[in-house]
């Protein structure tokens, strides 16, 4: 059930899309390319990013630092019943996107997209947001300091986005 | 922060390494990073092109209307106080459509211009009112119908199934959506720092 609901998600979201505009007689091609375009700009700009966290973070891991971190951690890690591969995704999520994308691939490129801590990481990235930049670029445009409990309100959001993120996939994906 | 967090990893991976002994698997993992940001930008090209397409299309059609309409009552729960006529209200339907619709480069520019909007109705100068606390926690929560990112990353790495997260996701962000915006309003309420 939940399998179908997933699977039909995004062809039923192309289709519909695409017949609406045909039923209201816009130019759909033309709207879809002229789109298309921008995808193709904010893709470009986050390569440089991409590539600067990616060094870094593949060094990490490849000098131990990682290990070491996780070590640390788990204690944390252990009361949330988050496996340890996922910590670093946690911990980047709130503060940078570009930084989470290359955490995701990073475990997938390690552990798999099918394994547990892949599936974990696809949820927990779907489902939370880059918060502190968005405090600061939304806050930052009108010149408000004090932003009073918008960071605690946004991080228990987060908080509570990625423990769902464990339990949700330990319940409905972990392999029977 | 990203500026500590970066050359910090890069300082400390240096320094683990050398501990380690591994400083010539810290040369190979450099390069093999970079190359693999580059392949995940391209991997990531036609999906974002797919994604900006379509919501190009919604936007010239006005399905973003409709989906506008269908947010009335959340709107009129989580802002009470703005009329429904109001700029401020109208930008940020839209600034939430494109949310929804994963238009994240459509979605900013259309939340600064509802924060504005907002900060003319703000009677206090410099301090966040219970709109804007309210509408930046919904921003910093994310409402994606379709997580087109995480999917074609899936998709890059071989998985049996890319798109089977979505309805976890689903679950998990619209919970996550939920306790924040309680949050919010639990602390206007009863919170510290109360106007």
């Amino acid at each position: 059930m939940i399998n179908i609901i997933s699977n039909l998600a995004v062809p039923l979201m192309i289709v519909s899309i695409v017949a609406f505009g045909l039923i209201k007689r816009d130019n759909v091609y033309d709207s879809f390319v002229q789109g298309a375009k921008l995808g193709l700009h904010s893709t470009v700009q986050i390569s440089a990013p991409l590539v600067g966290l990616m060094v870094a973070i593949s060094m990490f891991r490849a000098s131990g630092a990682l290990e070491i971190l996780s070590r640390v951690l788990s204690p944390l890690t252990n009361l949330l019943q988050m496996p340890s591969e996922v910590l670093p995704l946690a911990l980047l999520r709130p503060v940078s996107g570009s930084g989470s994308i290359a955490i995701v691939n990073d475990i997938f490129k390690n552990y798999g997209p099918d394994s547990i801590p892949g599936k974990i990481a696809s949820v927990m990235m779907g489902s939370t947001e880059t918060t502190f930049y968005t405090v600061a670029v939304y806050f930052g445009a009108v010149g408000i300091k004090k932003v009073r409990h918008t960071l605690k309100a946004a991080l228990i959001a987060d908080f509570t986005g990625m423990v769902l993120a464990v339990l949700v996939v330990n319940m409905l994906l972990a392999p029977q | 922060m990203l500026n500590f967090i970066w050359g910090g990893m890069v300082i400390i991976s240096f320094i683990v390494a050398a501990l380690n002994g591994r400083i010539d698997a810290l040369t190979a993992s450099a390069l093999e990073g970079a190359a693999s940001g580059i392949e995940t930008c391209i991997g990531l090209l036609g999906t974002m092109c797919l994604w900006t397409g379509l919501a190009k299309i919604a936007e010239n059609s006005g399905l973003n209307q409709i989906f506008a309409k269908l947010l009335r009552p959340f709107t009129k729960l989580l802002f009470p106080r703005l009329d429904k006529n109001s700029a401020a209200l109208k930008a940020i339907v839209l600034n939430m459509v494109a949310n929804l619709l994963g238009m994240g480069n459509a979605a900013t520019p259309l939340g600064i211009c509802a924060m504005r909007e907002l900060d003319k109705e703000n009677k206090h100068r410099g301090t966040a009112s219970y709109e804007m606390c309210m509408f930046a926690v919904l921003n910093t929560a994310s409402i994606q119908l379709i997580p087109s990112t995480v999917i074609s990353l899936r998709q890059m790495y071989g998985s049996q199934n890319p798109s089977e997260i979505v309805f976890p996701i689903w679950i998990c962000s619209s919970l996550a959506v939920i306790m924040g915006v309680t949050a919010a309003k639990f602390f206007e309420k009863y919170g510290r720092n109360r106007l």
